[in-house]
């Protein structure tokens, strides 16, 4: 009885991390190179869609002291002003715990929306904080362009996290 | 791990809310003291980067290969269609560059007996390193790759980084087994270079778009669309004379250089493993001092 109640456990602590692990594959998956340079500074922000996402379904296992270090291990791999990535998915998750009434009870169109507003203050955020860590203006046209892209791609990736939900979590 | 409830969960339950709430400030200040210390200090920062790139350096290394395969097939596809146009083009430029070989042919002669004439010191030698690039943040807030070599292969900060049409970017962390690769359109980049056939001495400087425009030219130098851009050796991190660009524009706002490197195919870079012995090593009696 010991036995199974040990491995069951673990089972569930495995399948606890999904949310965690996709999060991080998807971090990884940007800075691959794709050798596009055209494409890659309007790469969709996957990491921010994907604590959109956990931080409405699953708060418990992605809290918001996990998106804070996983922003700062996103800004330490990709060499971008350090805490840039820790302001953003703050930002978002913090954007998401305060209209957690909204998001309980939304359908997908209502989410989508929610993410177009979220995802709006978040590049908000990063595009300011970057400039001030540059210490010079920023072009906002990447930013936009980004943010139209990382929209545009919520619908997949957010089919692609309701699947992975199902698979491991329910 | 039963829970009892009880007390315990009576206490703890308005403690966690505390808790939580008191999180959100404690996390918001933590990414202020952040921000503070990538600006200020440099050293734990970049041991930082070092160690987060050493532990996902495997990783990216093998993720690399089939996304680097995937990129080789669609370029192949791409080139088959333009087959015919492009060899047209190819057995144009070799008629081309044949004339050019016999000119760069008497100039090396000729300028190998002049520096004999005038007794010149022969430039220090290099060699490189070549290295797989595995990951790529082609950004709005930095141009960086990711190289799958670090001290162990002979990696050493501030190296050139080559593409096989020119400089590339500066070594900026190296880890054990890889390296980050600031590239030169970066906004942090600041490259000593020479423009023209004057010779006209200035600083590259990217500014994250594709075309990084020179700084600090001296007043009067002339330079027009087309002038070659190439590395001045001042500063002695890099050797002189390794090709950087291309001068494209020229106006008020400035002038812009496009990068002879191909960032659309850097599966490779070399790294140049140079430094000046006669700076570092001071003279003995006169004599050249022979590096062991």
């Amino acid at each position: 009885m010991e036995q199974v109640s040990l491995w069951h456990r673990l089972d569930m602590v495995a399948r606890g991390l999904a949310p965690l692990a996709i999060t991080f594959l998807l971090m990884l998956a940007t800075v691959l190179p794709t050798r596009a340079p055209d494409i890659a500074p309007v790469m969709p922000a996957l990491v921010l869609t994907a604590v959109y996402y956990w931080a409405i379904f699953r708060p418990d296992l992605l809290p918001l002291w996990l998106a804070f270090v996983l922003g700062v291990l996103h800004d330490l791999l990709t060499g971008a002003p350090l805490g840039l990535g820790a302001a953003v998915l703050l930002t978002a998750y913090f954007a998401v715990a305060t209209q957690r009434r909204f998001f309980a009870h939304a359908t997908f169109a209502m989410l989508w929306v929610g993410f177009v507003l979220v995802a709006a203050m978040a590049l908000t955020v990063e595009w300011v904080f970057g400039s001030l860590l540059q210490l010079r203006l920023i072009d906002p046209l990447e930013t936009l362009l980004r943010y139209a892209a990382t929209i545009a791609a919520y619908p997949c990736l957010a089919w692609l996290f309701g699947r992975a939900q199902q698979a491991f979590l329910r | 791990m039963k829970q009892r409830p009880g007390t315990v969960v009576r206490l703890a339950t308005p403690l966690k809310a505390w808790a939580q709430r008191f999180a959100v400030f404690l996390l918001i200040g933590a990414t202020f003291f952040l921000m503070l210390l990538g600006k200020v200090d440099t050293v734990v920062v970049e041991r930082a980067r070092i160690a987060v790139l050493d532990a996902v350096a495997p990783i990216l290394n093998v993720a690399s290969r089939p996304v680097a395969s995937i990129n080789q097939a669609f370029d192949e596809a791409q080139q088959l269609a333009s087959l015919r146009a492009q060899n047209l083009a190819l057995q144009e430029e070799v008629r081309r560059l044949a004339g050019w070989y016999q000119e760069a042919q008497r100039l090396s002669d000729e300028n190998r007996s002049l520096r004999g004439l005038l007794n010149l010191v022969p430039d220090p030698q290099y060699r490189t390193i070549g290295a797989r690039v595995v990951g790529d943040q082609g950004g709005t807030y930095v141009r960086s790759v990711l190289v799958a070599a670090g001290s162990r292969d002979g990696i050493r900060k501030n190296q050139a980084a080559l593409t096989g049409a020119g400089l590339a970017g500066r070594v900026v962390e190296v880890g054990w087994r890889a390296g980050r690769i600031l590239l030169i359109t970066d906004i942090n980049s600041r490259i000593p270079v020479m423009v023209g056939q004057a010779r006209d001495r200035a600083v590259l400087a990217g500014n994250n778009s594709e075309h990084p425009e020179l700084l600090y030219l001296a007043p009067g130098t002339s330079i027009s669309p087309g002038d070659r851009v190439v590395t001045s050796g001042h500063g002695g991190i890099f050797p002189a004379g390794l090709p950087v660009g291309i001068v494209v524009a020229v106006s008020d706002q400035g002038v812009r250089v496009r990068p002879f490197a191909d960032w659309s195919h850097m599966e490779f870079l070399q790294l140049v493993d140079y430094e000046l012995p006669h700076l570092l090593q001071p003279l003995t009696n006169g004599a050249a001092v022979v590096n062991p």
